[in-house]
């Protein structure tokens, strides 16, 4: 058996993962796990990952889970461009620092915007206060103007002159809060200019393929009651 | 200027690299920033231009933020025995693996304690009992995955030879330990873990490295904390206030 990716699109790593090895032409079975079905809590998924979690990919006997880990597995498998993760070290540790970082921090709160303004008021059917709402969007906004500044890394935005694992990680994220309907690139010049260099790089067509599900997220059509009681304990421990 | 770490030996992330750095004979100069003392938040202790967090990597002009990065740079650059990253596709791999789950189960969570316990009283305020509760209840649930998921019945957690993936997790345990949790109790595998971690770092080193996070709580006891000075107070506020 060739390598399987278990991904859903919906998911921002599992578009990372996705993006990745389309555009550099990596042979793959793609095995669909529909989170909003709740599929990823099906035996059969349980078998691959028992953390129930997407992405996670099977390369014959060997199981791996984690978008980092996936997106360096492939990368020094499949010998992929340089730029993508650069021999160079300082130009490597750059890759390795945003990756670091985002877990936490850009990801977190793309994330919980998504779930917030979009999710629970129109998937599951759960009003959010207006404060929790706010007090979201203040902290992405606080988190985006981080990485804008990106006062702590000496290049303009996270991949430097070639796009690399960084940049498809950050894009990837950011198009969680878009498909909210978040205007975040309005008043955000650099950022816009970036996001604008990645889509180029990655090649219009298969961002756009990669993003149409996120970007109808507010037409989902709403959980039913037993898809809703099985997810929901899962959806508040990871956007807490 | 040489290999510059800027390392306050009361965060986990800063231990793992000052551990590293040790155990590898790296040269370093050490930069100590002290959290308690709103060090990070003034100007003059962290490189310029730096977010305000330790650890920090300063070589020649090039700077750098995150413990994983920082581990894996000095990895590469000084050459350290291969077990600690190994070259190996699949075991790379599983130490990538590792260190994802522990950035969103392990980073966030384990930490919380000393906010609880020592920074809240220092800056006046109380982390609401429910709040404790609900981290001791993370706490737990990410010790069985560790226990489970990752270490099973294997010498390391990633394997049988120890890796930064270790150095990670054992910081971040002790955290929890100084702070009267002990996670190793009732948990044989998890405590066999840790002796065998231990026994690879040296004694010594070991004692160096956690003396300062395992005496927190009698300096805190004895009123021998600095005071945190008040431009520090917002930022610990906010910390705090996120604390879920
Ligand atoms: N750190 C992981 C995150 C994986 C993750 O949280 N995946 C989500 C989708 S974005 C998931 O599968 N959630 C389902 C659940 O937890 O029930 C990665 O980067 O791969
Ligand atoms: N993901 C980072 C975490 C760094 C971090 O959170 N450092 C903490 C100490 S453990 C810090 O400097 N906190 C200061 C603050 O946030 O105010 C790493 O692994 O290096």
């Amino acid at each position: 058996m060739g390598l399987e990716l278990y991904l859903d699109l919906l998911s921002q790593p599992c578009r990372a993962v996705y993006i990745f090895a389309k555009k550099n032409g990596i042979p793959f079975e793609l095995r669909t796990v529909e989170l909003l079905k709740g599929q990823h809590l099906s035996d059969a998924f349980v078998q691959v990952n028992p953390l129930k979690k997407v992405p996670a990919l099977k390369d014959g006997d060997f199981t791996l889970t984690e978008s980092v880990a996936i997106l360096l597995y492939l990368t020094r498998k499949f010998k992929v461009p340089d730029h993508w993760y650069p021999q160079e070290l300082q130009a490597r540790a750059r890759v390795d620092e945003y990756m670091a970082w985002q877990h936490t921090t850009l990801r977190k709160n793309c994330l919980r915007t998504l779930w917030y303004k979009v999710m629970f008021p129109v998937f599951l059917g759960e009003p959010v206060s207006p404060e929790t709402l706010a007090a979201t969007l203040a902290e992405l906004d606080a988190t985006l103007q981080i990485f804008e500044d990106n006062s702590f890394r000496t290049r303009a935005l996270p991949g430097g002159p070639h796009i690399s694992l960084a940049d498809l990680v950050a894009i990837t994220e950011l198009m969680h809060p878009v498909g909210a309907g978040c205007q975040i690139f309005e008043s955000r010049p650099k950022l816009a200019a970036w996001s604008q260099r990645v889509e180029a790089a990655v090649g219009s067509l298969l961002f756009r393929e990669a993003h149409e599900v996120i970007l109808k997220a507010s037409d989902f059509p709403p959980a039913d009651a037993s898809v809703k009681q099985k997810l929901m304990p899962r959806v508040l421990a990871m956007i807490q | 200027m040489g290999l510059e770490l800027y390392l306050d030996l009361l965060s986990q992330p800063c231990r793992a690299v000052y551990i590293f750095a040790k155990k590898n004979g790296i040269a370093f100069e050490l930069r100590t920033v002290e959290l308690l003392k709103g060090q990070h938040v003034s100007k003059g202790f962290l490189p310029a231009n730096s977010p305000q967090m330790v650890p920090v990597l300063k070589d020649g002009d090039f700077v750098l933020h995150q413990s994983v990065a920082i581990l894996i740079y000095l990895s590469c650059k000084y050459q350290t025995a291969d077990h600690w990253y190994p070259p190996d596709l699949q075991a790379r791999a599983r130490i990538h693996e590792y260190l994802g789950w522990h950035a969103d189960f392990i980073r966030g969570t384990f930490g919380v304690c000393l906010w609880t316990k020592v920074i809240a009283p220092l800056v006046g305020v109380q982390v609401p009992e429910e709040k404790v509760k609900r981290n001791r209840a993370a706490v737990d649930w990410a010790l069985q995955l560790l226990e489970d998921q990752f270490l099973g019945d294997k010498a390391f957690l990633t394997g049988q030879r120890v890796t930064l993936a270790d150095l990670m997790a054992l910081e971040e345990l002790m955290q929890v330990v100084a702070l009267r949790n002990d996670v190793f109790e009732g948990r044989p595998r998890l405590a066999a873990w840790r002796g065998r971690v231990e026994a690879v770092l040296g004694a010594d080193l070991c004692q160096e490295t956690h003396g300062p996070i395992l005496n927190i709580l009698e300096q805190a006891a004895n009123k021998q904390l600095p005071q945190i000075p008040p431009e520090a107070h917002p930022l610990m506020l906010l910390r705090l206030s996120r604390i879920p």
